[in-house]
């Protein structure tokens, strides 16, 4: 039932989320702490940026993406200067633009946990003689950890609910860049409603257990504003 | 006073005579053709007075909303499987499918002189990339691969393929410069007769099947005559002028 193909994409799948998923996880963090401390005009203005891949159409972000990494764009000028060519139609290529589609779903719950903390923790550690890096992975890092299971678990499961963004700068190339909802599509498209269905059904199974682990885990160490 | 009665009367008339002769007809076009199909219905709203409402999509896509019940009338697709299918379930109205327009297929750079109107370059293998339609989906994938097969060339070019999921997204990756080469429909980059940017080789019509389009009359358009209408006017030699200035043949 399950071609080979239907594997291959799968197993891209799975790599593409778990790479986008680590990544995100380092890059979120230092984002999120900012956004959970500073006082700056700035805060607004990159709250919304993060947060833009939450009401943009994925085909906004996936046609930006094309141009800005494309041979003329600055993205691209960027890559080809490094010698790494150009990102569409490679792995590479979708986990950049993964990690701007999946951002706010990683931010958002890390920096909720975070503001959740409020100053005293901080203040108790400080009278104890600990710096400020001491503070950060001592203290705040840990009492975020329902934050960050949920920031893990959401940037996973909509890394591999992408769709949008990869039918626009993936190419549908076997084993590179050609992933479960662009193969399901191809089902659909090509009227193999059989195989579509093994797919999508497994997509769905997969999609309705990871929210409902999540929200047990929720239920079980309650942080406040982390509701999604 | 009697001049603005007058105005509000004609105006009265108007409006109460034009629904109950014009009719809404809704169309599915297939997306290659939905330039050529804009122009064809501003003139078909022009001179008949029907409203037509179009909605354009991938074939694969428009079929499968007509089995699921979409209200569509009229279906030009890009192929000739789904409207004979579509008529073969009972969907479609027997005897109405005709091929209304056969795409040409073109090997397209966006980069002026990269290709001369050979397929020289395409054999020299001096490009990045090769994008071309979904072969599996698309009808213009297809007579992409045939010809590639013609040359002999699949088998060296394919690790270069970049496959859309249909024909305007080929083009889009040639269009913004990710891939040097690509087979697009002529009728994308055929803009009042002329190549509108970049370099092409028009592809002879002995390397693939000819890609014929056809229309269909859909089941819940069986007694309507606006419907019938466009399907007419679809052959008359005034259309054929504008499918012919788009970049397709007639049959």
């Amino acid at each position: 039932m399950i071609s080979e193909a239907d594997l291959a994409a799968i197993w891209l799948t799975l790599k593409l989320a778990t790479t986008v998923t680590i990544l995100l996880l380092l890059i979120g963090t230092p984002i999120a702490w900012w956004l959970a401390r500073t006082r700056s005009w700035w805060k607004g203005p990159v709250g919304a940026v993060v947060a833009l891949p939450l009401v943009l159409p994925p085909t906004v972000l996936g046609f930006y993406l094309l141009v800005a990494m494309g041979p003329n764009g600055f993205v691209g000028e960027l890559t080809q200067s490094l010698g790494l060519g150009t990102l569409p139609f490679t792995f590479w290529g979708l986990v950049v633009g993964s990690l701007f589609y999946s951002l706010p779903f990683v931010v958002q719950p890390i920096q909720n946990a975070m503001e959740a903390l409020g100053q005293r923790p901080l203040e108790v550690a400080a009278t104890l003689r600990a710096g400020p890096w001491d503070r950060f992975f001592t203290v705040v890092l840990p009492l975020s950890r329902p934050g960050f299971v949920t920031a893990a678990v959401l940037g996973f499961a909509h890394t591999v609910g992408e769709f949008g963004v990869v039918l626009m700068i993936g190419g549908n190339i076997p084993g590179e860049t050609g992933v479960v909802s662009v193969q399901i599509y191809d089902h659909v498209e090509a009227l193999e409603y059989a195989q579509a269905h093994v797919l999508a059904g497994g997509m769905l199974a997969f999609s309705f257990l990871v929210l409902l682990g999540l929200y047990g885990f929720q239920r079980k160490h309650p942080a406040r504003g982390l509701r999604w | 006073m009697r001049a603005v009665n007058g105005f509000i009367a004609v105006a009265l008339c108007c409006l109460l005579s034009g629904p109950a002769l014009a009719a809404r007809i809704h169309v599915a076009v297939a997306a290659n053709f939905s330039a050529a199909m804009r122009d064809i219905a501003t003139k078909f709203e022009q001179s008949t007075g029907h409203e037509l409402l179009l909605s354009f999509g991938s074939s694969g896509k428009i079929f499968a909303q007509i089995q699921h019940g979409a209200p569509f009338q009229v279906f030009l697709s890009a192929d000739r499987e789904k409207p004979e299918a579509l008529e073969q379930a009972g969907l479609g109205v027997p005897g109405s499918r005709f091929t209304y327009a056969v795409g040409a297929l073109a090997l397209w750079s966006a980069t002026p002189g990269f290709v001369d109107d050979t397929p020289t370059r395409l054999i020299s293998g001096a490009f990045n990339k090769l994008a071309l339609a979904n072969p599996k989906l698309a009808p213009y994938g297809v007579a992409a691969v045939e010809v590639l097969e013609a040359l002999q060339l699949q088998q060296v070019t394919e690790p270069r393929w970049v496959v859309g999921e249909n024909i305007a997204q080929a083009y889009q990756f040639v269009a913004t410069g990710n891939a040097d080469l690509g087979f697009v429909a002529l009728s994308q980059i055929l803009h009042q007769g002329r190549i509108k940017e970049g370099s092409s080789w028009l592809v002879p019509p002995e390397l693939y099947s000819p890609i014929r389009q056809d229309a269909v009359l859909l089941q819940s358009a069986t007694d309507s005559e606006g419907a019938r209408a466009l399907l007419d006017y679809l052959r008359s030699d005034e259309v054929r002028g504008i499918i012919h200035a788009h970049g397709y043949t007639t049959e």
